[in-house]
């Protein structure tokens, strides 16, 4: 019963995931049946790969014919910054069983590691991980669902459409980054150091490796910060209430 | 070399660092300055993946993602749930486009 309802819970949770991915995917899958990948290939990228940007990166350099190593190389750079993501998000939910902690994180991307680091509450609760699992089958599902509508059906969605939809993902970003900036200002300055990093290393270094180097140089920083309040995660946070 | 075996390299290295931390934390006991640090990487994260990238929602008018971008943080603000906010910012994008 439980499992039920943090599964429900956690579809709720998703469903920012899943506006935003569908029309990003049916782009995808409209760009690689262009580029010349068949319908298997492109498909397979979107269920083993699982990472759009370097779909789309992946794709190009598949079409003008690059060479393997290239290829290789360029996703490994692109999507080391899930390395970072998954440590912290472990961190956070360190009491899962292994057997729950590998699998979720391979349903790791920016945007399912957004959402899930902000929603820490289940990560304390009972059978909290059918929360998360949630939520990263229903990205996952929408992502090559999308993929496959978009190499098969080519352009169904009007470009007006999908083009508004573009600001789905970022919106989203925005709405989970805004509650705990406005409760908490140190969050707030780590952000904004993360945003100036990463325009200033955009300019020097590919932006794989600009985001990543973006996240940990402002949250390093940030752990320097002192902070007036208590984490949210803290067990005193209760505590402290108990006794006044 | 085939392309299926091109994607399945692409997959092994995006999942092996997806996958390497679920090890090192059942493995590793960190300081727990290391700790507060990885609980501070969400709020790094989200600041990195915000921008510049909403400035190329479409690349060749930047505006357009900043216009987007106040309207889901007005909204946001505003405690309009997620939902609301990603509707909302695709309807003012909509309508600015």
């Amino acid at each position: 019963m439980e499992a039920h309802m943090q599964f429900k819970k956690g579809l709720t949770a998703g469903l920012p995931i899943m506006l935003g991915y569908i029309p990003i995917a049916i782009t995808y899958g409209v760009l690689a049946q262009q580029a010349g990948l068949s319908l298997f290939e492109l498909t397979s990228m979107s269920v083993l790969v699982y990472a759009g940007a370097a779909q789309f990166m992946g794709t190009n350099m598949l079409a003008i014919g690059a060479g393997a190593i290239e290829i290789v190389l360029a996703t490994f750079v692109l999507n080391f910054r899930h390395f970072v993501m998954s440590l912290s998000f472990m961190h956070q939910a360190k009491d899962f069983p292994l057997r729950w902690k590998a699998p979720l994180t391979l349903g790791l991307t920016d945007e399912s590691f957004s959402v899930a680091s902000i929603e820490c509450k289940p990560t304390k609760q009972e059978k909290g991980y059918y929360f998360y699992g949630a939520i990263f089958l229903e990205a996952y599902l929408s992502w090559v669902i999308g993929s496959i509508l978009g190499g098969l059906l080519g352009d169904i969605m009007p470009d007006a459409i999908s083009q508004s939809l573009g600001i789905a993902l970022y919106a989203m970003f925005i709405a989970l980054l805004i509650p705990s900036v406005k409760t908490n200002g140190r969050y707030a300055i780590i952000a904004v150091l993360a945003m100036l990093f990463n325009y200033i290393f955009n300019h020097f270094i590919q932006e794989g490796w600009a985001i990543v180097v973006a996240t940990i140089l402002a949250s390093f920083f940030g752990t320097f910060i002192t902070d007036k309040r208590p984490p949210l995660n803290d067990q005193s946070v209760g505590k402290e209430h108990k006794i006044h | 070399m085939p392309r299926f075996f091109i994607i399945t390299l692409m997959a092994t290295v995006t999942v092996i660092p997806r996958l390497i931390p679920a090890f090192i934390i059942e493995r590793v006991k960190f300081p727990s300055w290391f700790g507060r640090w990885l609980e501070v990487i969400p709020y790094a994260a989200l600041g990195a993946l915000i921008f510049p990238g909403v400035l190329s929602v479409v690349p060749e008018r930047p505006y357009i993602g900043v216009v987007g971008g106040i309207a889901a943080i007005i909204l946001a603000l505003f405690r309009v749930h997620i939902i609301l906010v990603v509707l909302g910012a695709s309807v003012v994008v909509y309508f600015v486009l």
